[in-house]
């Protein structure tokens, strides 16, 4: 069966079709013109169509089979866990007395609601070993800017704010971003050849202009950072503190927590760890988990029990403010809760064992087929680089041709320390049969890739679109309809 | 587990194959000091039937809308979602989907992204538009940065009619930057003081935030405002746009003078999900596409010359510049982007102008009620689906009354503003019928 080539919604425009009901007003109309005068639109609305409710569901339909997704297979994406996503997490998050809260209603009407929080709020401080934690930030890079600001508040209250956060040249973009915009120069340090932080020269680097270091643990290479706790006290003694990037929390659940090594703040990514679904870009939602001697500055208003009632406090002088405009993305947070409840204590932590052995075991079966990044032991992602890809093939090319295979492309030239990186996490809910049919898809590109390299350098040739050029693209931007 | 597919088989001939003796082989890597040496003080696992249930008890220990019609608004307006949107929302292709960084497999989620640019570019009168933010609290601090970069200058004037918590996180992103957040007051209509706008401009000063409609719901002379800025070193005009049905019927800030449009999007399709996840958008002119935060997708070509999408202009964003990103931004809303697509399609020019038309005379009409009981408004400047009135006692003793007879009642307006103490702030949409609306008069009307 071939697919559909689905037209833009505007060239779908049927005027006269109409795709939902408005009740009958049971009020008097009131015209806009009326009401505002030479404010009223006269613009027409040229870009929103009329169509009825059986094209928009065809549309979006065939839309929605252009996409890969978890739900097909594996999607071994490093760094960005894509797990499955459970649909009882679906399920809860849509009753209407979740659903359908209004933020500022009366705290008496939204005890479930408060409830559920504070019990999240719990499970992720008994997660990360932190004492106090904010759900607010709606995704990693806010919760990283949330969790920065902490430590700037802090550091400020103790009379000095300092220059510089030291970032790993492994770190993700949005850690120096992050840092950025809370004010902070960035400072990259060199990761020894090892993948892990070099400590004589963190040592030596130390003074009192460093504010703090920002850590992914275990690293973009699936490294876990040997002298953690050694780095902790490095960083404290210098007087900073340490964020912990909970990126890849994934690794494990149960098995060490941040806060037991030293780390004073970090932030928990609820779509990767927490199965809540990535939707093709969020919504998600990034936690902050502090120490206490961070939480007079959580944003406002923090959720507090008095007489047995949840209520909001919003007294709070020391601050960083709010982020967010209300609490946070709550409806991912109630699926994440409900991942959390599913598993269980042990449950969490089995689940990270197996990401480690789903990683080690593509590892092992890879590993004389493609160099390794770095060399040491990885935990719940591996790392290849592309020396060796005979006649020219490039990591881009590998990528695109395992779509003819029918899986999703690992992420690629990422971490940046290695070079044309390919960087796989299958993540625990990988049956071995999947494992095996991405493994035996690498293997057979790799044959390809030495006898027919046209064929792996033109890839995808199966997918809906061929290579897109996004060079083009940027060259002359094209970012809405003009017919 | 249900999750877990690793039998105990599997497990034992994957170590094999890894050639380790146990699990606890690959985790030799962590330092023993570092490693947690107890079980996670968590409960035990739940089977899925006793789960749901608990969902549903701690979802009926909460009084949704569904049994008291909801008068509140500020920010949040109780808007149907027609049942198309969550099913297909429900589509694993389109939820279970990572960000189309692989465009060749998610030409789904692209061509919808360029589908969203396009209608909210076209609602707001702009040229272009981001693929989604946060939430209109973040968009309005990203519009700050936005300016900033545009602009050079350090103060932004923002509105005090603009909803408190967008200032509130304004002021979180701008604070340790150097930025200077000021203030400018409303008039008795209600809407930005233009004498104090002009008295408070300086060439530092990159951005000029007004509500449209702002948060007391009266809709701003955007046009006013922007004669007010001419000059030299001119900054920027933003509308933060928080009830964005308000665009159907007023004509768009992009034709009014306004040169970004920042804002929420909730109410095209979201649920009110206790606050989140929302839908914050940027639009703007486009010369100052390339100053955008956040991620925008552009029409291209595959290598056999079919049309086709994929993210662009990517050297802004924090994966290629890092610290000198115009963002930290990486995940955004993704799925919300989608569901706001779906409504617009469904609603179209005709259904979405229907529908705002019917939540302005829902207002209009709840507003004559409340002032044939001596409740008037406080601000005589036009509003759309919501409005501010002084209240005869104290508006919290106001909701409980309300909540009494099964209504949720307003917004009190000291918790933002003191100065308004006395003050509610009353939403009406097409979910509030006319009987609700005199109900909720009458009980307003019999205070004293």
């Amino acid at each position: 069966m071939s697919r559909i080539e689905e037209k833009l919604l505007f060239e779908k425009d049927h005027p006269g079709r109409v795709g939902a009901s408005v009740p009958p007003c049971d009020v008097p109309e009131v015209s806009p013109e009326a009401a505002f005068g030479a404010l009223a639109r006269k613009a027409p609305l040229t870009r929103l169509p009329e169509m009825s409710e059986v094209d928009v569901v065809r549309h979006f339909t065939r839309l929605s089979t252009y996409n890969y997704a978890v739900d097909m297979g594996l999607y071994p994406l490093g760094s960005c866990t894509m797990k499955y996503n459970p649909k009882l997490n679906e399920e809860v998050a849509r009753l209407e007395g979740i659903a359908r809260l209004h933020p500022m209603q009366p705290e008496s009407t939204v005890q479930g609601a408060l409830e559920l929080m504070d019990t999240l709020q719990k499970a992720l401080c008994a997660i990360s070993g932190m004492d106090a934690c904010s759900l607010q930030p709606s995704a990693g890079a806010q919760g990283e800017f949330t969790g920065v600001q902490l430590i700037r508040a802090y550091l400020e209250s103790q009379g000095d704010a300092r220059k510089i956060i030291l970032i790993p040249d492994s770190a993700h973009g949005t850690n120096p971003a992050s840092a950025h915009f809370s004010g902070y120069a960035v400072e990259e340090v060199k990761s020894a050849a090892d993948g892990c932080i070099d400590l004589e020269a963190l040592k030596a680097r130390m003074g009192p202009d460093v504010a703090g270091i920002m850590l992914t643990v275990p690293n973009t290479l699936g490294i876990f950072e040997k002298n953690i706790v050694e780095i902790c006290k490095v960083i404290h003694a210098g007087g900073g503190q340490v964020y912990v990037d909970g990126a890849n929390l994934n690794a494990m659940m149960g098995l060490a927590r941040p806060g037991d090594w030293g780390a004073d703040v970090m932030h928990i990514n609820l779509h990767k760890t927490f199965t809540t679904p990535h939707g093709g870009g969020g919504p998600g939602a990034g936690p902050v988990a502090c120490k206490s001697h961070l939480e007079p500055f959580l944003p406002r208003p923090v959720i507090v029990k008095r007489d047995g009632r949840y209520a909001w406090d919003c007294d709070r002088p020391r601050s960083i403010g709010k982020v967010h405009g209300f609490f946070g993305n709550f409806l991912i947070l109630v699926r994440a809760l409900c991942y959390i409840e599913t598993m269980g204590g042990e449950g969490l932590k089995k689940s990270s064992e197996l990401a480690v052995l789903n990683a080690n075991y593509i590892r092992a079966r890879l590993k004389d087929d493609l160099p390794l990044g770095f060399d040491g032991p990885t935990l719940h992602e591996v790392v290849f680089c592309d020396k060796g890809l005979p006649n020219g093939i490039t990591t881009m090319d590998l990528a695109k041709r395992l779509i003819d295979y029918g899986f999703h492309p690992p992420t690629v030239y990422f971490p940046l320390i290695v070079h044309g990186a390919i960087m796989i996490e299958p993540t625990e809910t990988e049956p071995v049969e999947e494992l095996d049919r991405f493994v035996n898809a690498v293997k057979a590109i790799l044959k390809e890739a030495a006898e027919d390299p046209e064929l792996v350098k033109s890839a995808p040739h199966t997918a809906y679109r061929r290579r897109l050029d996004d060079v083009a693209a940027a060259r002359n931007p094209k970012l809405t309809y003009k017919p | 587990m249900r999750y877990l597919p690793a039998s105990e088989e599997d497990i034992r001939k994957m170590l094999g194959a890894i050639g380790a003796s146990s699990v606890e082989d690959l985790l030799a890597s962590i330092p023993k000091e570092a490693r947690l040496q107890k079980p996670l003080d968590l409960p035990e696992a739940v089977a899925e039937p006793v789960l749901r249930e608990r969902y549903v008890t701690r979802s009926v220990r909460n009084s949704s809308p569904t049994c008291r019609p909801c008068f509140l608004g500020a920010g949040a307006y109780d808007h149907y979602s027609p049942a198309p949107i969550d099913q297909l929302l429900l589509r694993a292709e389109f939820f279970t989907a990572y960000t189309p960084y692989q465009p060749e497999m998610a030409q789904g989620t692209l061509q919808a992204i360029f589908e969203f640019q396009t209608m909210m570019a076209d609602l707001t009168g702009m040229d272009v538009s981001n693929a989604s933010l946060y939430d209109g609290a973040s968009a309005t601090a990203e519009a700050a940065l936005m300016a900033h970069r545009i602009h050079k200058g350090k103060t932004v004037l923002v509105a005090r009619s603009v909803h408190p918590a967008y200032r509130e996180v304004l002021r979180t992103y701008t604070r340790r930057l150097g930025f200077t957040i000021q203030e400018v007051p409303f008039g008795q209509d209600g809407r930005v003081d233009l004498g104090a706008l002009k008295a408070a401009l300086s060439p530092d000063v990159c951005l000029v935030l007004v509500g449209d409609p702002n948060f007391f719901g009266v809709v701003e002379d955007l046009q006013a405002v922007a004669a007010s800025l001419e000059g030299a070193k001119k900054p920027l005009l933003g509308a933060v746009v928080s009830e964005a049905l308000s665009l159907a019927l007023l004509e768009p800030p992009g034709a009014r003078g306004a040169d970004l449009v920042c804002g929420e999007a909730r109410s095209f399709g979201l649920s009110l999900g206790f606050g989140g996840p929302y839908l914050g958008f940027i639009t703007t002119k486009q010369a100052h596409m390339r100053q955008l935060p956040g991620r925008l997708c552009g029409e291209t070509v595959d290598a056999e010359g079919r049309r086709g999408f994929v993210l662009t202009l990517t050297t802004r964003e924090q994966h290629i510049r890092r610290e000198k990103a115009t963002s930290n931004i990486c995940t955004n809303e993704g799925l919300c982007m989608l569901a706001a697509t779906i409504y617009l399609a469904s609603m179209g020019r005709k259904g979405l102008r229907d529908l705002a038309v019917q939540n302005l005379s829902k207002a209009e009409y709840l507003k004559g009620a409340l002032k044939a009981k001596g409740i008037t408004p406080l601000f005589s400047g036009p509003t759309f689906n919501e409005f501010a009135v002084k209240l005869p006692v104290d508006p919290a003793k106001a909701n409980e009354a309300a909540l009494k007879s099964d209504l949720l009642g307003g917004y009190d307006l000291s918790k933002g503003y003191p100065e308004l103490a006395g003050g509610c702030l009353l939403a009406a949409t097409e979910r509030v019928s006319k009987l609700a609306c005199d109900r909720l008069a009458a009980v307003l009307g019999g205070l004293s």
